[in-house]
């Protein structure tokens, strides 16, 4: 049986965004969604790692050190079901369009350059569905590092890969980090038809690419408006920041 | 005798090889059998005989206890959610407290292992081979002691120590018109879910229905047998 291949049968849309550490995703998906809203479809956004659940705990095990590659990634699981059953299916099944920051894959690729086993975490994440689109912005490390290291003050300690030991530098560790990362996801784009974009064009023609080919997955679908749809907040303030 | 230490599935691959110089001893049964008990009484006589011991329960992991009790309090979660939840206490506990105390020659005694998670999802109807693959990185124990109980003995014994909560009825499930019938068969399934475990992974049964000596001494044959000649 091949692994994460559930499609699934609700009239709304998954369409999802991956890519390392600044490779321009979520820039690109937040334009997506204000495109999407001026067109009149109803759009609700979730991002990896952020259901209540699990954050205090993510956050506390982070900030001590405490986490293990397994449990890193059973943490990471956990979050992601929770909001599967809360952000992703109901709005899915009510017709909208449901756009996600990061998606299972970027477990696939994370977990495994932290050293759990490629097949262990695909069936772990075989409970979820497979989205409609999925596009996979593809940048050289170089060009995500000069990106990260100029416009943020301090990498955090996993973001970096630290706990892995690649180098007691940690802009150093980001690098070696974030390129294995890099190849992992490479390997997907076949293996999970992701949509390739080049993030080294600019961010309008990077957005006409991506508009594209949404129009061509949203072929027969019909637009569903609410009447009053609440936007999560920390949408705006991602877009306003960056 | 160290050995390498065997896991159900893919095992930590991450892991420096080790040798494992201790034993893993779990303890199955549904709520009411007398686990803790017998786990104290089981210490208390293997630390008379010289092997230190570790103890271990679910859900005690200090990575992981608010996560949980939060989900328990809010009632919010879907059965997924809650398994993962579990997995990822079981997954620091087995890296932070088993998986040292092993490697240091020390007896652990788990109340409770990941067969708790089996059954509890397969009465929800949950995908077997999922929950086999997630749980693929947890030890194989050396005995598996599964204290099997009948819903005569144990619904008593579950008034008389406290009454029935919430989550040892089942409630989740709607398997009855109120507390009560909820608790007996929701108790019922694990029980039979359990008996099928028992069989695909060789549990060692005991009889859970004597008195807490009966037991005891059913167990300490048990441990003799894994552990070879007594230390002196």
């Amino acid at each position: 049986m091949p692994l994460f291949d559930k499609k699934h049968d609700a009239p709304g849309k998954l369409i999802i965004v991956e890519g390392i550490d600044g490779s321009g995703k979520s820039t690109q998906i937040a334009l997506l969604e204000k495109w999407l809203e001026s067109q009149g479809y109803s759009v609700f956004f979730t991002e990896w790692n952020s259901s209540e659940l699990v954050r205090e705990t993510t956050k506390e095990g982070k900030k001590k050190n405490l986490l293990t590659p397994t449990t890193f990634s059973l943490l990471h699981a956990t979050d992601f079901a929770d909001r599967l059953n809360y952000q992703i299916i109901p709005p899915l099944k009510a017709g909208m369009i449901v756009l996600a920051d990061r998606y299972a894959y970027t477990a696939f690729a994370r977990d495994v350059v932290r050293g759990v086993h490629p097949q262990w975490v695909r069936s772990l994440y075989n409970f979820a569905i497979k989205p409609d689109l999925s596009f996979y912005f593809r940048v050289p490390i170089q060009a995500a590092c000069d990106r990260i290291l100029t416009s943020r003050a301090q990498i955090k300690f996993y973001e970096a890969g630290m706990d892995l030991g690649l180098s007691p530098d940690i802009r150093e560790s980001f690098k070696i980090f974030q390129s294995k990362i890099l190849e992992q996801y490479e390997k997907m784009i076949h293996e999970y038809n992701l949509v390739p974009i080049d993030a080294t064009l600019e961010i309008h023609e990077q957005q006409e690419v991506v508009r594209d080919k949404v129009k061509e997955v949203l072929k027969g679908y019909l637009k569903k408006r609410t009447i009053y749809a609440k936007r999560p907040k920390v949408f705006w303030r991602r877009f306003t920041v960056s | 005798m160290p050995n390498d230490p065997k896991y159900f599935g893919e095992g930590l691959p991450y892991l420096k090889p080790f040798k494992n110089k201790g034993k893993l001893i779990t303890i199955e049964g549904t709520d009411g059998t007398g686990r803790s008990t017998q786990v104290d009484l089981l210490k208390e006589w293997l630390e008379v005989q010289g092997y230190a011991v570790v103890e271990t329960g679910w859900t005690r992991s200090n990575l992981m206890h608010k996560s949980i009790e939060m989900a328990k309090s809010g009632n919010m979660m879907d059965r997924m959610t809650f398994t993962l939840l579990y997995a990822t206490d079981f997954a620091d506990r087995l890296e932070s407290q088993i998986l040292p105390a092993l490697k240091s020659g020390h007896i652990v005694l788990a109340d409770r292992y990941i067969f708790t998670a089996f059954v509890r999802d397969s009465v929800r109807r949950a995908d077997p081979k999922w929950i086999r693959n997630l749980f693929g990185f947890a030890l194989v124990p050396d005995l598996v002691l599964y204290l099997k109980i009948d819903m005569e003995t144990l619904i008593p014994r579950v008034i008389e120590s406290g009454g029935m909560n919430y989550w040892e009825a089942g409630m989740d499930l709607h398997m009855g018109q109120d507390l009560f019938d909820s608790f007996v068969n929701y108790q019922s399934a694990l029980v039979n879910e359990y008996e099928k475990l028992a069989k695909e992974y060789s549990f060692e049964v005991i009889d859970a229905c004597k008195g807490v000596e009966d037991i005891r001494d059913k167990i300490r044959e048990k441990v003799k047998d894994i552990l070879g000649k007594p230390k002196k």
